[in-house]
């Protein structure tokens, strides 16, 4: 026993030898280089706490099936709960009783009950199969006991206190009524409402005590088609619905079995905007009691009217035109409504080409009024500016309370479309912003900041053409000047700050102050969200600088974002142009843009009246150093953007030199194309993969911005086996349409994009996807589930030339005959991965680790070494030479790669990586539902001093060795001279 | 491994044979037409193999020679070819002179059918190679097809050795007469999966060389008895010392 353990120890020594694995955080480095936003996603029900009065909590329930509480003073998250992505974790509907919180997720699946304060779940209960319709609390007595769920077939009532069913019902007629609503009173009874359309509405009212059908009335409706979207109840059970055909109100007492009785609009007095579709708002603020008797209608897209039923009568309360929203909120006893409008509008000026007048509002004004009455309530106007790179205000959730004065106070949190949520205090104060766009990151690139200004004077010396000796002088000495100026003001605030307790010191980042530091290591994340929102954000503190939103961007749409000059070229601006394309349609559209400040840029973009297949970026650049964009049409013509005298010229001189490719997943067709002089293209080569047996599920080129340093590995036996690095390698992968886990399999095909040319074909039989690949220098990583002994493996395939190169000085993939050699070693994985990307730095010569983003939310940094098809199944004296580690089949996870420590990732979905300025250190990105931007050190940072590197003593010793040298100097002069005259 | 490596082995075994085969087809059925389908002692199936090379590089295709394609398990392919006349061999040489492509394409074909119909499928593999390396290379080339899974064929390459353009003349019209092709057929390879077993049996392995070797098997005690005899020793020599003073005491 003792002997195995010192063997095992060995080993491990050995593998920490080898490895020089990155060492995890120390403790006082947490947040230190990383951080991390967590974000909840597009909101869909919004609840505040009301149940104390100094609640700060604001329940909110999302798109992406989180359901949190947020901090109102402060935005942040109190709790969060991530259920699973898709159908089967969307949340249905959010009640809100007390301290508790109900919850349909789901489709109706499960009911959940939690508890607001803490986030802990009081219970949880399966529902019976069947699709959600609705969910009301129900009461008795001011008393809410129960919540009821009506399905498409069945309604159920459940015990708040347990989730305990009560009991349970069918729908009588389920097959031909569409029950849609429920609705209780407080008196003991629960509504049915369903509607067979154009024909009539079936209402069911059930005892709350035994579920007994009390009543059963079908009442004609053959204008009502759906009564979720056009109807309301209101008053002492008055269902109340608009037809927008008549133009009318319909009324029909759900106690007393009557027809529905209809009010004309018009004889309101109200006009309905010509096309739109009104809709009711009504309010019931506690559940165990009627709904109130005040209503709004809208009648368009900016007016609302406050109604109210009195005595069987409609009364126009208050018409508000123009108003963007409104909402009801109660505090207390007094209900308010609460009504956005729109406060000043000025035209567009930057839109003078629009002849119909633009406007463009530029702040909205919030008011609180009585509901009764329709009075304004003093002292309760409220700003709020609209910023034009901001989405418009969507939806309003109110926060009302009770002053000392028995006066109504309020807050508002706005919710745009563009997802963010602004918090505002009186008098238009905004406390937070929560930009929930980020919670859908599509893509980003990280872009240099520029230089500062003293700088960049030196650059733009350089930059300029020389106009004499005398002036070029005397430039110079005015930019020596204000670099030293530069230099003591810099030292100058050294020593003020010096001077000041440390905590007062801040570096707040701003737009103004932004500058490259010494190594590169600040960046400006430039992020693309799906609702077409752009962010600018800096990666050393995560504060966004800056946002755009883009309006009319497609819902499918797909969004390919390059950076088209960087900050390298002072004085033009850094540009980075994003493709925004219509799935469907193909049609796309050019934003071109600053990535530090974020502005759109003067540049036009070129029209694109043709879906386009592909885009692709040269490395040709014009003359004001921005790289060319090729853009490919459906007819297969390619337009340049830029498209200047000098980029067609040097596009003409190129022309024979530029192949791309175009892949057709849904015909499994890849077909290579050459640029010809008058931008047409020809086919050149043709690979057809039948969709019979296999699709094509994803194609990974290499980054364009990789470097290799090292051209070879050198063998146990001191010679070299050079590596097969072509640039233009495609990494196909593919799988069969035969889902059989015996018959399935996974296909890689390593393609040369220029000639079509198929390197190394392999199939991984009895697997299946997801697939996640890497393809990077001479190797490609993926990751696929093995249905045979069900659990997740890795593989790697890496790709030699040889013992001798081809040609060495430049790769050509029409000029390199020779096949190369492929080896491929697989190895088990114990868990599954949700993304995957290889870390990049600056010059390639530090070792490459994988990082692979976990569903557990971990991010594990995986050395390559440890994926390597020349780890030997037995050790030799030459594979211990080279450093190899001996094969082992599974890879193991080890806690210390994780480095995100305990800061969870949730969902995430992508990774990104970027080189910095110091050949260590590469910058790591993970987003998904939350942000997550670190640094890794692959081969630790053997560039950078440690933090306790001892000056004092290096300089100390060196001091004494200078001076021990001089006397020793002296000394040995003196013994010289004295030897000489002996 | 050991399959994969031996895989292009065999090929290349197989390429040759077919090749002499071939080169004996062009002496010998100059007359012949080709591009007809026929069956040959593959009993395989046959199937054009079309080239094109013009000077505006809009592509016009002519047969180029037969390709026999054999079918089952371990596919294999022969090719017979008719020589460049003397006209296509200055076009060529044209071609070269304005780096043009010379392309060729072979049909898609469904290798494991058993008819004739089945076999053939709608479209083309394309594939190509810079006319002067072709010119330059005395029209020595690498032509592979790629087969996938199934036995249908998704692609075809090819490469010419030498393969780079050097811009030499190439005086002799005799060199560009005769193709001189490699021809190969190549299915994908499988991927291996983890190497349990045999990592399984290195461990078995070394427990049993562990416990073949007889140092490692002593007991505890034969390994250090002499620690406990000192041990014990030493017990021995403090308990002897103690029992006066205490036995004393008890006594009194």
């Amino acid at each position: 026993a003792t002997t195995a353990m010192a063997k095992l120890i060995l080993l491990c020594l050995k593998f920490v030898t080898l490895c020089g694995s990155i060492g995890a955080v120390f403790e006082d480095q947490v947040g230190k280089f990383d951080w991390r936003q967590q974000y909840v996603g597009k909101v869909r029900f919004s609840h505040f706490d009301t149940h104390v009065q100094s609640s700060k909590k604001v329940l909110v329930a999302t798109e992406n099936n989180v359901f949190a509480a947020l901090n109102t003073r402060t935005g942040d998250l109190f709790w969060r709960h991530v259920d699973k992505t898709g159908p089967e974790g969307s949340i249905d509907a959010l009640l809100q009783h007390g301290q508790d919180a109900v919850l349909v997720v789901g489709n109706g699946r499960l009911l959940r009950s939690w508890d607001i304060n803490v986030g802990g779940l009081n219970w949880e209960i399966v529902l019976d199969s069947g699709s959600f319709q609705a969910a009301c609390l129900s009461g008795q007595q001011d008393n809410v006991k129960h919540v009821a769920v009506l399905k498409k077939t069945v309604i159920s009532l459940h015990y708040l206190s347990n989730g305990h069913q009560k009991w349970i019902e069918n729908l009588p007629e389920s097959e031909t009524v569409d029950y849609q609503a429920v609705y209780s009173g407080g008196n003991g009874e629960v509504y049915a409402l369903g509607v067979v359309p154009h024909s009539h509405i079936a209402i069911v009212v059930y005892s709350a005590d035994d579920g007994e059908i009390i009543k059963q009335v079908s009442v004609e409706a053959p204008w009502l088609s759906n009564i979720q979207g056009s109807c309301a109840v209101i008053s002492q059970g008055m269902l109340t619905c608009v037809d927008p055909a008549a133009v009318s109100l319909y009324m029909l007492d759900l106690h007393a079995e009557s027809q529905m009785t209809q009010v004309p609009l018009q004889s309101l007095g109200l006009e309905v905007v010509p096309g739109f579709r009104p809709v009711l708002v009504s309010t019931q603020p506690n559940p165990a009691q009627q709904p109130l008797s005040e209503f709004f209608v809208q009648l368009g897209p900016e007016n609302y009217v406050l109604l109210q039923l009195n005595n069987g009568q409609i009364v126009t309360l208050r018409d508000f035109k123009p108003a963007m929203l409104v909402s009801f909120v109660t505090a207390g006893e007094k209900t308010v409504a609460a009504v956005m409008s729109p406060k000043n509008k000025t035209v567009n000026q930057s839109d003078t080409s629009n002849e119909n007048d633009h406007f463009l509002t530029t702040a909205c004004s919030i008011n609180l009024f009585s509901a009764e009455t329709g009075r304004r309530l003093l002292d309760t106007t409220m700003i709020y500016s609209l910023d034009p790179n901001v989405g418009k205000p969507e939806k309003l959730y109110v926060q009302a309370f009770l002053k000392k004065d028995d006066a109504v106070g309020y807050r508002v949190m706005v919710h745009s479309e563009d997802h963010a949520l602004s918090f505002l205090q009186q008098p238009g104060r905004v406390m937070w912003t929560r930009e929930e766009a980020l919670s859908d990151v599509v893509t980003m690139e990280m872009v240099d900041l520029p230089l500062t200004g003293t700088q960049a004077e030196l650059e733009g010396e350089f930059g300029k053409k020389a106009d004499g000796l005398m002036s070029m002088v005397l430039k110079r000495l005015s930019s020596q000047l204000i670099l030293l100026q530069a230099w003591i003001a810099h030292l100058w605030k050294l020593f003020y700050d010096a001077r000041k307790p440390r905590s007062q010191v801040k570096n707040d980042v701003t737009i103004e102050n932004l500058s490259r530091d010494e190594f590169n290591l600040q960046k400006m994340m430039v992020m693309v969200t799906a609702s077409g929102k752009l962010f600018g954000i800096d990666s050393k503190t995560g504060s966004i600088l800056w946002k755009h939103y883009l309006e009319d961007v497609p819902s499918n749409a797909a969004f390919k974002l390059m950076v088209q000059r960087t900050t390298a070229h002072f004085p033009h601006p850094p540009q980075c142009s994003l493709i925004i394309k219509d799935k469907d349609t193909g049609l796309a559209t050019l934003h071109v843009f600053n990535p530090i400040f974020g502005k759109k840029s003067h540049v036009t973009p070129p029209a694109l009246p043709q879906p386009i297949l592909q885009s692709l970026m040269l490395p040709l650049m014009d003359q004001d150093y921005a790289k060319v964009l090729l853009l490919v049409d459906d007819q297969y013509k390619v337009s340049a953007f830029p498209s200047t005298k000098n980029v067609l010229q040097q596009l003409q001189e190129m022309a024979s030199s530029i192949f791309f490719f175009l892949i057709d997943s849904s015909q499994g067709r890849l077909s290579g194309y050459r640029l010809r002089t008058d931008l047409s293209t020809e086919l050149i080569w043709e690979v057809v993969i039948p969709t019979e047996v296999q699709k094509i599920v994803s194609v990974k080129g290499k980054r364009p911005n990789e470097h290799v340093h090292s051209q070879g590995r050198v063998m146990g036996d001191r010679s070299v086996l050079y590596k097969y690095l072509n640039p233009n390698l495609l990494a196909l992968v593919t799988e069969s349409t035969d889902q059989h886990q015996e018959r399935s399999f996974i296909g890689i095909i390593l393609i040369d994009g220029v000639t079509g040319r198929i390197i190394h074909e392999a199939v991984q039989r009895k697997a299946k996807g997801p697939v996640h690949v890497v393809h990077s220098e001479n190797w490609v990583v993926y990751e696929y589930w093995s249905t045979k002994s069900r659990r997740n493996e890795f593989s790697v395939i890496e790709l030699y030339e040889g013992m001798e190169l081809y040609n060495s000085t430049v790769f050509s993939s029409l000029d390199r005959p020779h096949a190369p050699q492929v080896l491929q070693q697989s190895y088990i994985f114990p868990s599954a991965i949700s993304t995957m990307e290889a870390t990049l730095t600056e010059k390639g010569i530090t070792s490459r680790h994988l990082l692979i983003g976990l569903p557990s939310g971990g991010i594990l940094s995986l050395p390559k070494m440890f994926l390597d098809p020349r780890r030997p199944e037995m050790v030799s004296e030459q594979s211990r030479e080279e450093n190899l580690i001996p094969y082992a089949p599974e890879l193991l996870i080890r806690t210390e790669w994780f480095i995100n420590y305990n800061q969870t990732v949730s969902r995430v979905r992508g990774i990104y990586t970027a080189p910095s300025g110091l050949e260590s250190t590469c910058l790591v990105v993970a987003y998904g539902l939350d942000i997550y931007q670190t640094r890794v050190y692959p081969s630790k940072q053997f560039d950078v001093l440690k933090d306790d590197y001892d000056y004092m003593l290096i300089s100390s010793v060196l001091f004494a060795l200078f001076f021990a040298t001089m006397i020793s100097k002296r000394l040995a002069e003196v013994k010289l001279l004295n030897r000489a005259w002996r | 491994v050991k399959m994969a490596r031996l895989l292009p082995f065999q090929i290349a075994v197989v390429s040759t044979v077919v090749f002499v085969l071939c080169s004996d087809f062009v002496y010998c059925n100059n007359g012949r037409r080709v591009g007809d389908v026929m069956d040959t002692e593959f009993s395989g199936f046959s199937v054009p193999l079309e080239h094109s090379f013009e000077v505006d590089d809009v592509a016009k295709f002519q047969v180029r020679g037969a390709l026999v394609l054999k079918a089952g398990r371990e596919p294999g392919v022969s090719l017979t070819q008719n020589q460049l006349s003397e006209e296509d061999r200055a076009k060529l040489k044209e071609v070269a002179a304005v780096d043009g492509l010379y392309r060729i394409r072979v049909p898609r074909v469904f290798l494991q059918a058993d008819r004739q119909t089945e076999r053939q499928m709608e479209g083309y593999l394309t594939a190509f190679v810079r006319a002067c390396a072709m010119v330059e290379s005395h029209l020595s080339d690498v032509i592979t097809l790629h087969s996938d899974v199934s036995g249908y064929l998704i692609g075809v390459s090819i490469v010419t050795l030498p393969g780079a353009c050097r811009g030499t003349e190439v005086e002799d019209e005799v060199d560009l007469e005769v193709f001189n092709t490699t021809l190969s057929i190549l299915a994908p390879v499988n991927a291996p999966g983890p190497e349990t077993a045999l990592f399984l049996e290195r461990m078995e392995q070394e427990t049993e060389k562990k416990g073949k070797n007889p140092q490692e098997q002593k007991s505890f005690f034969a390994k250090y008895w002499y620690l406990i005899l000192g041990g014990a020793i030493f017990l021995m020599v403090s308990n002897s010392a103690q029992p006066p003073a205490g036995g004393g005491r008890e006594q009194s």
